[in-house]
């Protein structure tokens, strides 16, 4: 049986034998799908989770990378830094916020001044543009809150901030639109082959498609397994990473991302305004045994404190509003791992996208789209492909809307005129449209991660029980059914004995 | 749209400010109460325990009984309350800028507006707490809505950090529902929370309450499956002592770790907040730096009794009224109002001495538990204006003491320009 | 003998009281307070505790079903609270209905009524 896409009937798609089948709804995936939407084919989406960007994308620094970073050469430095400029088109086209406010490696004394000058090489060969080392004073200038040991820096204006999960949920949304099939709550535990069609299962449902995309995040070198290969030459150590958000009225102490010089292990805690107007400090970088446990710890907070003190003597973590932690797909090997497979025909494994993932993303996609062509799949462009979030446009989020527009959309959707988050000043009609959107968000986190509302001061301390009530409303089941993020998240349980 | 008074919010605060107002001489016409919920009374809506209106009303009422008297009197005083209203700006000159489902998106100026906006809860995220992210994790009065608003339970074992009255308040209403509430931490020495709500919310039931306690991590995927607890060090900073820590299974853990005045808006006319208060710095009459904008209620200060918010609410709507229609007096002097000994905050922060010198009370929270002592009001010059003596003093409980008229005349007199409020140990163990 | 230690919470002072019974459970003596009221409560406490119960119970309203918050008008004995939660979640009731209405008459014990707290149209 056919499990339904998006949750929606699908009668239709029954029989349906897909082109491609990415395996994987990160950041990853889903860029890949919204590419290969604006061709002729037919494209399914299947994730564990129940909702795309619920791994590393919706847990990260939401720096869009310069690129200086990878040793010249490699796959990560080119994908990097035509990810970076891709990714502005991209944000444009679907309505996300992304500043491009630039980043600072910053040097302590003499010691790191090689480092940056290898960095600001390293770059240059890579193709990054506009790269400056600066000394103390002009980067005092540029960030007055800076630490006073600080001495110098590589300015990288092309660097940018952005919503990773906001992007990825934009660009799925895109795809729906333009007709891709997402699957959630599928967790593959096995594949089969029939003549040149593969059948993906999660023991319950069966997905059939002729290619395949492996951009499973941490779990993609056992999903390599799971499709057939042996002897895959890629483990994933999954590494975590813990975060700190500070209100608003810090976001902003730092003008740009600010960076350490890089350590072995990664690119050590850094200071960055959010797109949304906080600021984030983080992360700390720890093997961990479960690639999905995602707590904080005690130390770690500690740690990343320490580490953003280090760059800003005055960040006040007292103002944190919230902590969370990251897990990134570390592969054993420096590189991305994005191949054909050598064992498996029309298959492509996406392994081991950790930092710069998100950034490198949309050029990732072209990338495998790239390599299925080189597969055998032929691709050409539709003419009727919509550019937008929805056939109608990129839907604006009240919040964003000048007065006029705000005046206009009260007047069109009373519901517009009810305030459920005030933090984030999201609105009923905001979130029906969200409920009912292309992917259909029906859990108090979809909900968060679509309009932002219970990420602000509150914590959704008041707006939680309220959206909870308008996801039972308008999908027409009990309070009792609703979760936070799937599965036994469950919120609330009937009174005992009432009726 | 123009009004000569806009209030913010229709909670006790705003409610009782409108009431006040009118009664002072404003036409009710003149006056627009702005409440965001679908119907005026606040946050008392949900709290319907009893407890409520013992000094304004000389009886105990539930919550939603105390916010019926003030809806009740303000219908009766024909003030407009505007519901499902949201201030989303105000400025220093008395913009406001609002949304809702019958109005649309609205600019208003007003001569005076009262902010009534109350508080919000602290959440994990202010506090920290590692571990991981399920559902389960609640503030008490998340917690309580659900349970008396929407009528669902959001768990069956449940442990309580913090021992707020809020969170008293939960423990006995969840053990009422059929949950076990397994344990109360409190990270303080000493409770938060009356003595009253200690032994009917807490000893009735038998709930343990631990004090010197904090959650230390949150266990659990999907939703809470136990938390940590440990004790922690008085003497380095109340960090958890390791080796202190405690596994409880459970799938709830509400937090009732402090109230934060809701000042976004007040910020955002540019009005400075003061720091101890989290709310506005006001003069007697709770008018803040910004001319014609008062704050009274849990936004300008966090209260432990409703009756104290009316009591606060009264004297804002009242001055407001007086000075819309014109008829204040003159400030001859301004004279600050500072903390001394075992005082965290006073509200008013200044007093503004007009010609007919009023008796001023001084609200104050004192800074830790104290047995036995006197509380004084001096002027800088040493003059004790005001003194009483108190068998007992906490932090969870408002104090005050009122400065005589003779006393606020002979200080417009004086060259003081400023006065002190500070406990006074009268001997006896801490 | 028997004695019971409790905290008074007629100021925020919380003296330590403790009162002491005999066989019969009569109060031989009451010790620790600093005031009279203190006294009086102790007694009470010890003899016949009682607390006022406050819930909800549902409402049908012309909008579905809400939630009526109620309460005892007297304060019930401390031991029969679970038993009056019994009642309480056995009790539906149709608006309109106004504060102070009797919802439940002789409620736990002959006199005491179970009220609305809240109005509803």
């Amino acid at each position: 049986m056919r499990p339904d896409p998006a949750g929606r009937q699908t009668q239709e798609n029954l029989h349906m034998i897909y082109d491609v089948l990415i395996i994987g709804a990160g950041c990853t995936g889903v860029m890949t799908a919204r590419l290969l939407s604006t061709k002729n084919c037919s494209v399914a989406v299947a994730d564990a989770g129940c909702d795309v960007a619920m791994g590393a994308t919706c847990a990260n620094s939401a720096i869009v990378h310069a690129g200086y970073d990878a040793k010249p050469g490699t796959l990560k430095a080119k994908l990097n830094v035509r990810g970076n400029s891709l990714m502005k088109d991209l944000a444009k086209q679907l309505g996300v916020p992304l500043r491009e406010c630039g980043s600072h490696v910053v040097g302590f004394g003499e010691g790191d001044m090689k480092t940056l000058q290898e960095l600001y090489d390293r770059g240059v060969t890579n193709g990054v543009p506009g790269m400056r080392i600066i000394g103390q004073d002009e980067l005092r200038r540029m960030e007055p809150n800076i630490s006073s040991e600080a001495t110098a820096s590589l300015w990288a204006p092309s660097a940018g901030i952005t919503c990773p999960y906001g992007l990825t949920i934009a660009a799925a949304d895109n795809a729906v639109t333009n007709g891709v099939h997402f699957y959630f709550n599928f967790k593959v535990i096995g594949a089969s082959r029939a003549g040149d069609v593969y059948y993906i299962s999660n023991g319950t449902d069966t997905i059939a498609a002729r290619y395949i995309v492996n951009c499973a995040g941490v779990n993609s070198a056992h999903v390599a397994e799971l499709l057939g290969e042996n002897n895959f030459p890629i483990t994933i150590t999954p590494r975590r990473g813990e975060y700190i958000v500070l209100d608003k009225v810090c976001g902003n102490m730092a003008n740009s991302t600010l960076f350490v010089c890089p350590s072995e292990r990664g690119k050590g805690i850094l200071v960055s305004p959010t797109v949304h107007g906080n600021l984030l400090i983080g992360p700390n970088a720890y093997p961990i045994e479960d690639g999905g446990d995602r707590s904080t710890t005690a130390p770690g907070l500690e740690e990343i404190t320490t580490g953003a003190h280090l760059l800003m003597p005055t960040v006040n973590t007292r103002m944190a509003i919230t902590s969370f932690a990251g897990v990134r797909a570390t592969p054993n090997t420096y590189d991305f791992y994005i191949k054909n497979s050598e064992q498996l025909p029309n298959v492509v494994h996406a392994v081991g996208v950790e930092s710069p993932g998100f950034a490198s993303s949309p050029a990732t996609a072209e990338y495998l789209v790239g390599l299925l062509e080189d597969a055998g799949l032929k691709l050409e462009d539709r003419d009727d492909y919509i550019p937008t979030r929805r056939a109608d446009g990129n839907h604006k989020q009240f919040h964003n809307m000048t007065d006029e527009e705000k005046v206009e959309i009260c007047k069109k959707d009373p519901a517009y005129g009810r305030i459920i988050c005030r933090c984030e000043t999201v609105t009923e009609g905001d979130i029906i449209d969200a409920i009912h959107g292309p992917i259909p968000a029906t859990t108090i986190d979809m909900i968060k991660k679509r309009l932002r509302a219970g990420m602000g001061r509150c914590q959704g301390g008041f707006c939680s029980p309220r959206v909870a009530d308008l996801i039972a409303r308008e999908t027409a089941k009990a309070l009792d059914t609703v979760t936070k993020c799937g599965g036994g998240s469950w919120l609330v349980e009937k009174r005992k004995g009432g009726n | 749209m123009h009004k000569k008074l806009i209030i913010i919010g229709g909670g006790p605060a705003g409610l009782a400010a409108a009431c006040a107002a009118v009664k002072r001489g404003l036409s009710p016409d003149d006056v627009l109460v702005l409440e965001r919920d679908s119907e005026p009374g606040g946050i008392l809506n949900q709290c319907i325990h009893a407890g409520f209106g013992l000094h304004r009303f000389g009886e105990e009422l539930s919550g939603p009984e105390y916010a019926g008297r003030y809806i009740q009197m303000a219908r009766e005083a024909n003030i407009p309350i505007m519901t499902n209203c949201m201030v989303l700006g105000l400025t220093n000159d008395r913009q406001v800028t609002f949304v809702s489902p019958e109005l649309g998106y609205v600019t208003a100026t007003a001569d005076a507006v009262i902010l009534a906006m109350g508080c919000r809860e602290r959440t994990r995220g202010a506090l920290n707490i590692p571990g991981t992210r399920p559902a389960g994790v609640y503030t008490a009065g998340c917690a309580q809505r659900y349970i008396n608003i929407e009528g669902f339970m959001p768990g069956n074992r449940v442990v309580i950090l913090g021992s707020g009255d809020i969170g008293l308040i939960m423990a006995r209403r969840m053990t009422l529902e059929g949950a076990k509430v397994l344990t109360v931490c409190e990270l303080m020495p000493y409770s938060g929370g009356l003595a009253r709500n200690i032994v009917q919310c807490l000893d009735d039931f038998g709930i343990p309450l631990r004090l010197s306690h904090t959650v230390t991590e949150i266990h659990g995927k999907e939703r809470v499956t136990g938390v940590t607890i440990a004790k922690v060090d008085e003497a380095n900073g109340r960090k958890p002592i390791p080796g202190t820590e405690e596994y409880i299974e459970c799938d709830t853990l509400l937090l009732s770790v402090g109230l934060i005045p809701e000042n976004e808006l007040t910020t955002g006319a540019g009005i400075s907040l003061d720091r101890m208060t989290n709310g506005a710095a006001v003069n007697q009459f709770r008018e803040t730096e910004a001319a014609g904008i008062y704050a009274c209620g849990n936004v300008l200060h966090v209260h432990d009794l409703v009756d104290y918010v009316s009591e606060e609410a009264d004297i804002a709507g009242t001055h407001a009224a007086a000075t819309i229609l014109g008829e204040t007096e003159k400030t001859v002097k301004s004279v600050k109002v500072t903390t001394g000994f075992g005082v965290r905050y006073t509200v008013p922060e200044r007093i503004d001495i007009t010609e007919t010198a009023e008796a001023v009370r001084v609200f104050f929270r004192v800074t830790d538990v104290y047995k036995k002592v006197q509380l004084v009001i001096e002027s800088e010059s040493g003059e004790v204006l005001v003194k009483k003596a108190k068998s007992a003093v906490a932090p969870g409980e408002m104090e005050s003491l009122e400065i005589p008229a003779d006393k606020v005349a002979a200080l417009a007199a004086s060259e003081d320009k400023k006065i002190t409020v500070y406990l006074r140990e009268l001997g006896g163990s801490k | 003998m028997i004695t019971k230690e409790l905290t008074c919470v007629v100021c925020p002072a919380g003296c330590k009281v403790t009162v002491t019974l005999d066989e019969n459970n009569q109060i031989i003596d009451v010790t620790g307070q600093t005031c009279p009221r203190g006294k009086t409560y102790a007694i009470s406490e010890v003899t016949n505790p009682v607390r006022t119960l406050t819930s909800t119970v549902t409402v049908q309203t012309k909008d579905g079903a809400k939630m009526l918050p109620v309460r005892t008008d007297k304060p019930i004995p401390r031991p029969t609270l679970f038993e009056a939660m019994e009642i309480v979640r056995r009790t539906v009731v149709t608006a309109p209905v106004k504060t102070g209405d009797v919802l439940v008459e002789n409620f736990i014990e002959e006199g005491i009524n179970l009220i609305a707290s809240k109005d509803f149209e």
